[in-house]
């Protein structure tokens, strides 16, 4: 379990400091259903967050879950699942 | 054959950031080598270097890039979006694979690499960035700027220390030769980190005075070694007949010869192959030496170097019978970077019918060259670059006026 449960906010903040933020998206909009891609971050990108959260949260992630989760709500149910 | 023409340049240096900036302070004779600053550099046995001023990467890139960028290849991609620019290329507008990128490097993203073998070695390994799987190789700034452009053309990078940067370029020509329309090139390169600032010391050529007019002196009795910078330039290459066919208006010129050869080891008995390599590049340009205006040296700083590259030029043009310059005693050896831009400045010389000087340096009179001290207005249509890299790797390129 994480120490304590990761919020979207928490997600938005963790996505711009690791591998910033496409000028063409509005990632403080609503986008707990938008897949990652279309939010212009990558499999690296999403490996990037991933090791964040790992060591920020207290949570271990299985890389090949972390990927099969494309959009913010199925990513924050991994992590707040794990 | 089908001529490559110059069409767009874009200049990062250590004395002045953007093209014009650059030029103008260049043929001023402005230096921009200055104590190091990107790292505390006491303590160790070279203290001066040429950094490139007030870059701040967020002002040109998107936060995206931010993360996953050394700093030499946040200068290169600024670097590459101004000579696209300046070559007013709609890479939208034109066939992705018809576009391709080769530049050169000579050590990677070290600054990047420092930082996470840092975290490896202190924090373990889960917390060592993802980005470090590409941020530190040399291939990285072609990568990077293939991407930004969407340019799926041939592309790849060369690494011979100073030589590359020509070394690039005349790959970039031989693609265009093949039916590549446009190709981005040229090379911008930096270490300047503790741990890139140990790999360069053990070259033993790094200048240990603490005096920017007395550290870089090439061809100066004086001589002990040279100043390392960042930075370099981006050429924008174009097949003529497809820039007349976008609508390219102009061009800077075209690289009309280049030759390469390697030298034998250091205690052979054969010579260096610079002459070679001057002689293949003019050859190749079809010109003879009388046709060439300037000679823009490589410049080692190291007697025994400086006294090869002095005779090479001698035997080739006769004594004194060529202006020789070094504009890079204004900016540092930029290693990969350091052909391109003088590259640029042979373009720009041959726009404004001017030589940009070699500053600070009192001609050894034994090397027999008519080294430019101040800026020299002169008719200039063909000039001659030289680039040599460590380990033996001599590059000689022709540019010209393309009119």
């Amino acid at each position: 379990m994480t120490d304590r449960t990761v919020t979207l906010d928490d997600l938005r903040r963790v996505l711009r400091e690791c591998a910033g933020a496409d000028e063409q998206v509005d990632l403080d909009g609503d986008i707990l259903d938008t897949e990652f891609s279309n939010l212009g971050y990558d499999s690296l990108a999403m490996l990037e967050t991933s090791s964040r959260i790992e060591q920020e949260y207290g949570v271990k992630l299985d890389d090949d879950t972390v990927i099969s989760a494309t959009t913010p709500r199925a990513f924050l149910a991994v992590i707040n699942g794990a | 054959m089908t001529r490559t023409l110059v069409t767009g340049l874009g200049v990062v240096a250590p004395n002045g950031l953007g093209l014009a900036q650059w030029w103008a302070a260049t043929v001023h004779g402005v230096s921009g080598i200055a104590p190091v600053s990107r790292f505390d550099a006491t303590g160790y046995p070279a203290q001066l270097a040429g950094e490139v001023p007030d870059f701040d990467p967020a002002v040109y890139l998107p936060s995206r890039l931010l993360p996953q960028t050394d700093h030499m290849t946040r200068l290169a991609l600024v670097a590459a979006d101004w000579a696209l620019a300046d070559a007013k290329v709609d890479s939208t507008a034109l066939p992705e694979f018809g576009m391709g990128v080769v530049t050169a490097s000579s050590s990677g993203g070290f600054e990047f690499g420092q930082r996470e073998l840092q975290n490896l070695w202190s924090r373990g390994s889960q917390y060592v960035s993802a980005y470090q799987s590409f941020a530190w190789f040399y291939a990285v700034n072609t990568g990077q700027i293939s991407i930004r452009h969407g340019m799926r053309g041939p592309s790849g990078v060369v690494v011979t220390d100073q030589a590359g940067g020509l070394d690039a370029v005349a790959q970039a020509r031989r693609l265009v030769r093949k039916g590549t329309q446009l190709v981005v090139s040229g090379g911008v390169d930096g270490s300047i980190c503790p741990w890139g600032w140990a790999a360069q010391m053990a070259s033993g050529r790094l200048s240990t005075s603490e005096d920017p007019s007395q550290a870089f002196l090439p061809f100066d009795a004086r001589a002990a070694g040279h100043v390392p910078g960042e930075g370099g330039a981006i050429l924008v290459l174009e097949d003529a007949e497809a820039a007349r066919a976008r609508g390219a208006s102009s061009a800077y010129g075209e690289i009309a010869g280049y030759g390469a050869t390697f030298d034998p080891e250091p205690d052979a008995e054969w010579p260096s192959g610079l002459r070679r390599a001057i002689d293949l590049a003019l050859a190749d340009a079809g010109i003879v030496p009388d046709e060439v205006d300037v000679v823009f040296a490589d410049g080692a700083a190291v007697g025994a170097l400086d006294r090869i590259e002095a005779k090479a030029i001698a035997e080739t043009f006769g004594p004194r019978g060529v202006p020789v310059t070094v504009p890079k005693t204004m900016t540092g050896r930029l290693y990969s970077g350091g052909g391109p831009l003088d590259l640029a400045a042979a373009l720009l010389a041959i726009r404004d019918d001017i030589i940009p000087p070699t500053v600070h340096v009192t001609p050894d009179a034994r090397y027999e060259l008519d080294l430019v001290g101040a800026a020299r207005e002169a008719v200039i249509r063909t000039c001659l670059v030289l680039a040599r890299g460590h380990g033996g790797h001599n590059a000689a390129m022709v540019v010209r006026a393309s009119n």
